[in-house]
């Protein structure tokens, strides 16, 4: 297990390493000038030279290369060109909005899908499974930002009952935690729909899969009824490929929000790197993107471990 | 009173009936064999007894155990029944056991189930079970996976599993067919003592008369889901009154006529193998460990004359398989000399040994797994025409395939079908005429009839036996069945933990073994004629 371990983390820091050089280096190589955008298309050459100077954007590449990573290795992301505050506040004050609504759309999607998988694969071909399968190809075709209007339309426009947009953020004490929460259920509920769809098709062809083996007759003949040999046998082996999905959508929901966080007027981090990139706001876009692609790595490595702990096959290390 | 009563049992699966008005009964401790070749419907009447039939499934008739009607019990009542008084062991141990799981849980889940004994007890009981069945405490702790075990070690846990609550009824669908002769007859055994100490019923499925002989009281024999004859087992085989149980009978000891090759090639050697030695790295046990070898194949030397018959036996794990793979080119040597026709293999480049793959084929075991589904006859039977130093156009492909399917007793108009349209059977004579269509010399052949029925594979070893005199093509016969190869080869070598420890004529081999491997291969192969006449002086002895 620890050697397992200990792999996973090797290659999460290769493949961290391998992405700040392809973050950097693509984004150096992309064409428009961030001085030239801040300072608009009639800045005099001096102007121009001057901040180019003061931003260091005249050194060698590679020794500004060094000194992003080096920067990001103490905590140091850089400053924002645009809203001239540094990176790592504009990214914290973005995180306390997006880590808090794709862990409740993720929550909410999980608990949706999988008892629905595992109950549609355990009554297949009856009407009952018809019927949720055919809720879940519904729930992947509907767009989620008409969805979200949906419920913009119903619960705050119609029951009055949640917020239409905007987010008061966490505020103080329970109070202002609630108000917090309240301003991202609607949102979260948009994002987990199509989540849970997706998931629960997954988690209903995994489990029929595993009802198919030979261990799963092994448990009937013992005598178990099929509830217990659903939820003790068959579970725990169709949880890889379920585990799989979890992983890619949870770093979906970090960054790939920005047409919900738009439909609810969220500052989350889909909206600022949206804003970073068309003003050319290069080191905010470095810095977030590596952020991104850090709690990734974290997450996938948090797959890895999952896997391990639900087969004991992948274990040694391979 | 019996414990088992199956009366006029059918069975349809939606529209296919398949089981036609079976009747079947065990008596307490008695143990009944079920006999019949694929398709017979051996299994699915196992499966009604324990009520796990597919769902589309549809019984009528009466099954009558331990005075509880089976097709009427609800499943609540089923599942009281299945893992208390009735347990079942299958066939494929590899996948019967749940990955996840250790080996103590799944033991002790049908304890705790049924008894409602607290974690340690079932535990304590689960160690005793799996103490009795052979895996003791030491070497293999509750805590164990599957993955982390044998073939023969799982069969035994899923006959722990099946044991552990000393059922009335066990079930044994084919429980040894997996395994090689020696742990067959390790686990056959267990299973009759086991049977003995519980006085339990057994109901023994097999496709093979010599496990039935020596283990049931009595036999029934089914085909095409129909009871064919039953009776107490010495009498049913001896006498052989129905004409389909003489005719199994026939099959599963069939000896091809065969001119012996007075040795006409000797001297002439086709394939040459000196020292040959493989070694495969394990994988170290910490990165600062040494690197550990170990060695499948140690230093074999053998030869084998042009047209003669050879076969490889030996128990699963010893090296055969590598041994063939080395000498087919397919893998190359660690140590030693393989020479095809006088041309050494192991250093030639994948061009140079094109010729040599042309006159070397191979025969695979799993006639359906050896085929890809989607190609016609035709471009399967072909593919090793890619071999021949000048390209057959078309016709003369098509004209090629024609006579290597009628080689094989098939017809030229097969060509334009899917493999899928075939039986097993004839798939394997699809992939032995792919084998001899480029008029090969040597033919590499892995348990090539131990998938097929008897019935099947005594036609297949006549087809081998035909081509070995027609072609004069020489076998390489890889085998854990001693009845097939006594039936086709002449001489023999026995294989164990690498190495060949004995070389010689097959019957004389087989009838006088001289080393520890080879008596042990003789003594659990199954062997119809001997179990016979065990079975017969024990009725008619005091």
């Amino acid at each position: 297990m620890t050697a397992y371990l200990a792999k996973r983390l090797a290659i999460g820091l290769a493949t961290l390493f391998v992405a700040s050089l392809v973050v950097f280096f693509v984004l150096e190589i992309l064409p428009g000038d961030p001085a030239r955008i801040m300072l608009g298309m009639n800045a005099s050459p001096e102007a121009l030279t001057a901040l180019r100077t003061e931003m260091g954007l005249d050194r060698p590449l590679a020794l500004r290369y060094l000194d992003w990573l080096t920067g990001m290795a103490t905590g140091d992301f850089g400053r924002s060109y645009t809203y001239s505050s540094p990176v790592i506040e504009l990214v914290a004050e973005r995180v306390a909005v997006s880590l808090p609504l794709a862990v409740m759309a993720l929550s909410l999607s999980t608990a949706i899908a999988i008892p629905v998988g595992i109950f549609a694969a355990a009554r297949r071909g009856r009407l009952s499974d018809t019927l949720a399968m055919g809720a879940a190809q519904v729930g992947v075709a509907i767009p989620n930002f008409w969805f979200a209007m949906l419920l913009v339309y119903v619960f705050a426009v119609g029951f009055r009952l949640l917020p239409a947009g905007g987010f008061p953020g966490w505020g103080e004490g329970w109070g202002g935690l609630w108000q917090g929460f309240k301003a991202l259920l609607l949102p979260a509920v948009s994002l987990a729909l199509p989540q849970a769809a997706i998931l629960a098709r997954v988690t209903r062809s995994a489990m029929l899969e595993v009802l198919g083996e030979d261990y799963i007759r092994t448990a009937r003949a013992k005598g178990l009824p099929r509830r217990a040999v659903l939820w003790r046998h068959a579970l725990r082996n169709a949880l890889i490929p379920v585990l799989t999905i979890l992983g890619l959508q949870f770093a979906f929901l970090l960054a790939g929000t920005i047409i919900i966080e738009n439909v609810f007027y969220l500052p989350g981090l889909g909206r600022l790197i949206f804003q970073a990139i068309s003003q050319r706001d290069l080191i905010v876009v470095e810095g977030v993107v590596m952020l991104l692609v850090a709690s990734i790595i974290l997450v996938n490595l948090l797959v890895d471990v999952c896997y391990a702990v639900a087969d004991p096959r992948l274990r040694t290390g391979r | 009173m019996s414990l088992l009563e199956i009366e006029n049992l059918s069975l349809t699966i939606g529209e296919a009936p398949i089981l036609k008005d079976i009747d079947l009964s065990i008596a307490a401790g008695e143990v009944m064999g079920l006999v019949g070749e694929s398709g017979s419907g051996k299994s699915m009447t196992a499966l009604t007894v324990m009520k796990l039939l597919p769902h589309a499934a549809r019984a009528r008739g009466r099954v009558v155990f331990d005075g509880i009607d089976i097709l009427a019990a609800p499943e609540a009542a089923m599942c009281r029944l299945r893992g208390d008084d009735i347990g079942m062991v299958f066939q494929e141990p590899m996948t019967a056991l749940n990955p996840v799981k250790t080996i103590g849980e799944q033991v002790a889940e049908g304890i705790r189930w049924h008894t409602g004994a607290n974690r340690p007890d079932a535990e304590a009981r689960a160690r005793a079970m799996l103490e009795r069945v052979g895996l003791p405490e030491k070497q293999f702790p509750l805590t164990r996976y599957p993955h982390e075990l044998s073939g023969g070690q799982r069969q035994r846990v899923v006959i722990a599993i099946a044991c552990a609550l000393k059922p009335k009824l066990l079930i044994a669908d084919e429980p040894t067919t997996a395994l090689d002769v020696v742990l067959q007859a390790q686990i056959l055994d267990l299973l009759r003592d086991l049977v003995d100490e519980n006085r339990m019923s057994l109901l023994l499925i097999s496709h093979d008369l010599a496990v039935v002989a020596e283990m049931a009281d009595r036999t029934t024999i089914m085909r095409h889901g129909q009871v064919m004859e039953a009776g107490e087992t010495a009498r049913t085989l001896t006498e052989k009154v129905h004409p389909y149980t003489r005719r199994l009978a026939e099959a599963s000891t069939h000896v091809p006529a065969r001119a012996r090759p007075a040795d006409s090639g000797a001297g002439e050697a086709l394939l040459n193998v000196e020292g040959v030695t493989r070694d495969y790295p394990i994988r170290r046990a910490s990165l600062f460990s040494r690197q550990q070898t170990f060695r499948a194949v140690d230093d074999v030397s053998f030869s084998l004359a042009r047209g003669q018959s050879m076969a490889l036996v030996g128990r699963s794990g010893c090296g055969k398989s590598t041994l063939a793979r080395m000498i087919l080119a397919l893998d190359r040597p660690t140590g030693g000399s393989i020479r095809f026709e006088g041309e050494a293999l192991e250093d030639k480049t994948e061009g140079e040994l094109r010729s040599a793959r042309r006159h070397m084929q191979v025969v695979f075991q799993d006639p359906y797994g050896s085929f890809n589904p989607r190609h016609r006859v035709e471009r399967l039977v072909a593919e090793p025409l890619h071999l021949l130093d000048e390209k057959p156009d078309r016709a003369r492909r098509r004209e090629l395939v024609a006579e290597a399917l009628d080689e094989v007793g098939l017809s030229a108009a097969d060509m334009e079908k899917y493999p899928h349209e075939f039986s097993g059977g004839q798939r394997q004579r699809i992939s032995i005429a792919r084998a001899v269509i480029t008029r090969p010399k040597l033919i590499v052949a892995d348990e090539p009839v131990s998938a097929l029925d008897v019935s099947i594979r005594a036609q297949i070893l006549d087809l081998f036996a035909d081509l070995n005199r027609r072609l004069r093509v020489a076998y390489l016969f890889i085998t854990h069945d001693l009845t097939v190869a006594r039936a086709i080869t002449d001489r023999v070598m026995v294989m164990h933990e690498g190495k060949i420890v004995e070389e010689g004529d097959t019957h004389a081999v087989f009838d006088r073994p001289e080393t520890e491997a080879a008596k042990a291969l003789v003594a659990a192969a199954p062997d119809l004629d001997r179990a016979l006449r065990m079975r017969s002086a024990r009725v008619s002895g005091p």
